[in-house]
């Protein structure tokens, strides 16, 4: 029910505990870029990190571990294809 | 001049108006039937059929990534004589101004105007202006209406398309409405993201000279996308069309953006690209002729004509499913769910 | 894009086509309990290629399509309110009351700004002083995390003109209403990717202890829904149920805390009306007292008024996973996408507009 895509920081301003300034990151995707705001994400982003952005905020910030954990969820799942079936 | 805005004065018809026609309209728009400022323009009787077309544009904003509501207004309607397979010869420009609305805007579209009509080699021969209070527009409207000629040997239609035709869509999807949506308020997005608006006449020609008597159908995809526009023509040929969805060629950007607010390209308007419905034999030659020319560059073969439930459009899916592509019921809107 | 473009392969997807129909080995039903994930399903042609024996039935995961006819009335009659503004996702647009949409409304001049965030609605307010702005709330826990945030900085800001009328939901308490109802059957459950992002993939497990129900949190790639039918199709087809997190990338198993600390801040649980449903218990989100400043209910002293189903119109059953939208009498004849009767056909990602855009009548 909700729409959500994944989105490379490139900027962030303010801090988690300070709720006085803006919380906000720049978020790039394939050369798309625009302002999300950080005031519910789990995980403080640092530049580079990838965050879900749904309705203008960010609301998950991956952490690589488990990126490469689904990643890897998947490859297995494929590789168990006979041979045949994946040419 | 010396004032900033239009005033109601202006289209009135009397010496502001006519200030504002010498200085502004001829000045820019300039060409010796023009120049006349007759009430209509008097035209040497062509070798052939006439095409005629009128279309009125009201975007918001007028000035865009990539164009202007001008540009528009020239390429549109000489794109819909081009989707005949009709030479444009001229346009008409109606103007509809708001009271209030800067002249230097005004002055930066007729410009744009002018530039795209000489690029095209399709001149502006008669126009109107007219102003209406302050609130009863929107800044500005305009209409272009168009005359094309047409070789008694062409018969291009939606109505045309055979079973085992071969579909062309002659670049990128989604590139113009995209663009527009990201102007508003709220979505704006930086990005390289701008508007596809230019003519196609000339890439029709290449394509009627080089497959004679083999092109179907052409039509420009605009409001409602390639989605809509494969239905009118599935609908009015009385055929269904089948459309490989990897074969969709859209910019990395526009698919990014649409995702973020949950759009779908072959909904989104395309303002400088054509699909062409040609013999299934000449797929290849069609595609070739497209892509040596600057305005097909990324042209690509998406689908294909095929008998069964007339107007129905099946797309396959990457993973070799199928799902229906109905046509836009209304405007395309941002969503979050 | 990194961790990302593997999920759109499409070598790998037809491989797990394959896999999925021998993970199949009896018949099951399993609900999609996400309007995006059944919208995806569909548009990914997923659909079109399930194994005999697998049914996928629809719920109750489209926030606009069960916010009840009572309540779009009520958002219809406050657009018309003289000095208010109301500022909606575009999802609520075109949706139905007893007489007319928001889009109805707009027409006949009433001001009713699209907005892509809530936070743009504060925006909103800053630039028109003069009007209240209200942002109508609609969502599940994916959303109301933002709109929390939105009263928030509203209060941080001291924009006084704003507000929000608060209709959002919350799943678990719609999963125990469903799974409660003898009629439905299910034998497995694809979790929704988002909304676990927020409350965890741990709150399943309730429901799979409590139901003996297979519950796979999934994404919303190709692969991701691949792969998350094909975990269900084994877990089923070997009598488990477990919970399992196939969006590991985006899904804690204790999900977002601070996300939920700012829903509990600003919300807490109340009754709300489901369309189609009876009243449902603990199952919405009401503004907490200390913001009432910025509950437009309390503010403009709403009651909602009663508000009866269109006559035939299944979208309640439909809701519930009872019927599919071919079994509706007016669905692709009185309801359409042009003129819908009811949210299913007219929300961007409600079962019958689904139904009806995509599916095929093979």
């Amino acid at each position: 029910m909700c729409l959500a895509i994944p989105m490379r920081v490139t900027e962030v301003h303010g801090s988690p505990e300070d709720f006085t300034t803006s919380q906000i990151a720049v978020v790039d995707a394939d050369g798309i870029s625009r302002e999300v705001r950080l005031d519910v994400v789990d995980h403080w982003p640092s530049v580079g990190d990838y965050v879900i952005v749904h309705a203008g905020f960010a609301i998950h910030s991956l952490i690589e571990a488990e990126a490469l954990k689904n990643l890897s969820l998947l490859k297995e799942l494929a590789a168990q294809m006979p041979e045949e079936l994946l040419s | 001049m010396s004032d900033k805005c239009i005033l109601l004065d202006h289209g009135s018809g009397g010496l502001a108006s006519q200030e504002l026609i010498s200085s502004l309209f001829v000045k820019h728009l300039d060409n010796p039937i023009l120049r006349g400022l007759e009430d209509s323009a008097v035209l040497d009787r062509p070798a052939g059929r006439l095409a005629f077309t009128t279309d009125s544009y009201v975007v918001d904003p007028i000035f865009f990534p990539g164009g202007d509501i001008g540009m528009l207004a020239v390429h549109g309607t000489i794109n819909d004589l081009a989707m005949r397979g009709a030479q444009p010869l001229c346009l008409s420009l109606g103007l509809i101004l708001e009271e209030g609305m800067a002249l230097d805007d005004l002055e930066r579209i007729i410009i744009s105007i002018a530039a795209c009509s000489k690029e095209s080699g399709v001149p502006v021969v008669t126009g109107d202006t007219k102003v209406v209070p302050r609130g009863k527009g929107d800044k500005i409207f305009i209409n272009t209406s168009g005359i094309g000629v047409l070789a008694d040997d062409i018969d291009i239609s939606s109505k045309n398309a055979r079973e085992g035709d071969v579909i062309l869509l002659s670049g990128t999807m989604g590139d113009h409405g995209i663009t527009i949506m990201t102007r508003r308020a709220g979505i704006a997005m930086q990005g390289r993201l701008e508007s596809d608006t230019r003519s196609l006449h000339r890439l029709v020609q290449r394509l009627l000279e080089g497959l004679p008597g083999s092109v179907r159908t052409l039509r420009d995809p605009t409001r409602g996308g390639v989605a809509t526009t494969l239905n009118e023509i599935a609908a009015n040929s009385r055929l269904s069309v089948e459309l490989r969805e990897e074969a969709l060629p859209v910019r990395p950007q526009v698919r990014a953006a649409c995702e973020l607010l949950g759009l779908e390209p072959l909904y989104l308007a395309n303002e400088g690209k054509l699909l062409a419905v040609v013999s299934g034999d000449q797929a290849e030659a069609a595609l070739r002729i497209m892509r040596e020319t600057s305005e097909g560059a990324e042209a690509a073969i998406i689908g294909r004509m095929v008998g069964g439930k007339a107007g129905r459009v099946v797309i396959t899916t990457p993973l070799g499913g199928l799902r229906l592509v109905t046509p836009l019921h209304g405007e395309p809107l941002p969503r979050i769910c | 894009m990194k961790y990302f473009d593997e999920y759109r392969d499409g070598t790998i997807a037809r491989a797990l086509v394959a896999d999925l129909q021998r993970a199949v080995t009896r018949p099951m039903r399993i609900m999609e309990v996400c309007g995006s994930h059944t919208m995806a399903i569909f548009r990914d042609g997923i659909r079109s290629i399930l194994p005999e024996g697998l049914e996928l039935i629809s719920g109750p995961g489209c926030p606009v399509c069960v916010t009840s006819a009572s309540h779009m009335d009520a958002f219809i009659a406050m657009a018309d309110r003289p000095g208010v503004r109301v500022a909606i996702f575009g999802d609520l647009f075109r949706v139905p009351g007893s007489n007319g949409s928001l889009a109805n409304a707009s027409s006949r001049g009433a001001k009713v700004d699209i907005v892509y965030s809530p936070m743009d609605a504060l925006d909103l307010a800053a630039q028109h002083p003069r009007d209240l702005v209200v942002f109508l709330g609609v969502g599940f826990e994916t959303t109301t995390p933002t709109i929390a945030a939105t009263i928030l900085a509203a209060r941080n800001r001291n924009i006084a003109n704003f507000a929000v009328f608060a209709t959002q939901k919350t799943v678990p308490a719609a999963l125990t209403a469903l799974l409660e109802d003898p009629e439905l059957q299910l034998n497995g459950l694809l979790c929704p990717g988002h909304v676990s992002a927020i409350i965890g993939a741990g709150a399943y497990v309730p429901f799979a202890e409590k139901y003996h129900i297979a519950c796979v949190i999934a994404g919303f790639e190709t692969t991701d829904l691949l792969t998350s039918l094909i975990m269900l199709a084994r877990q089923i087809g070997a009598g488990e149920a477990r919970v399992e997190n196939a969006y590991g990338r985006v899904v804690a198993w204790e999900g977002n805390a601070r996300a939920q600390q700012m829903v509990a801040e600003i919300f807490e649980p109340c009754d709300t009306q489901w369309r189609g449903h009876r009243r449902s218990r603990g199952s919405g989100l009401r503004i907490r007292d200390k913001y009432r400043d910025f509950d437009a209910e309390a503010r403009l002293g709403i009651t909602l008024p009663p508000a009866a189903e269109p006559k035939g119109c299944l979208c309640g059953n439909i809701l519930k996973g009872i019927n599919n939208p071919r079994q509706c009498p007016l669905f692709g004849s009185r309801c359409t996408p042009a003129s819908p009767v009811g949210p299913c056909m007219v929300s961007s990602e409600g079962t019958c507009a689904a139904f009806h855009k995509y599916g095929l009548d093979i």
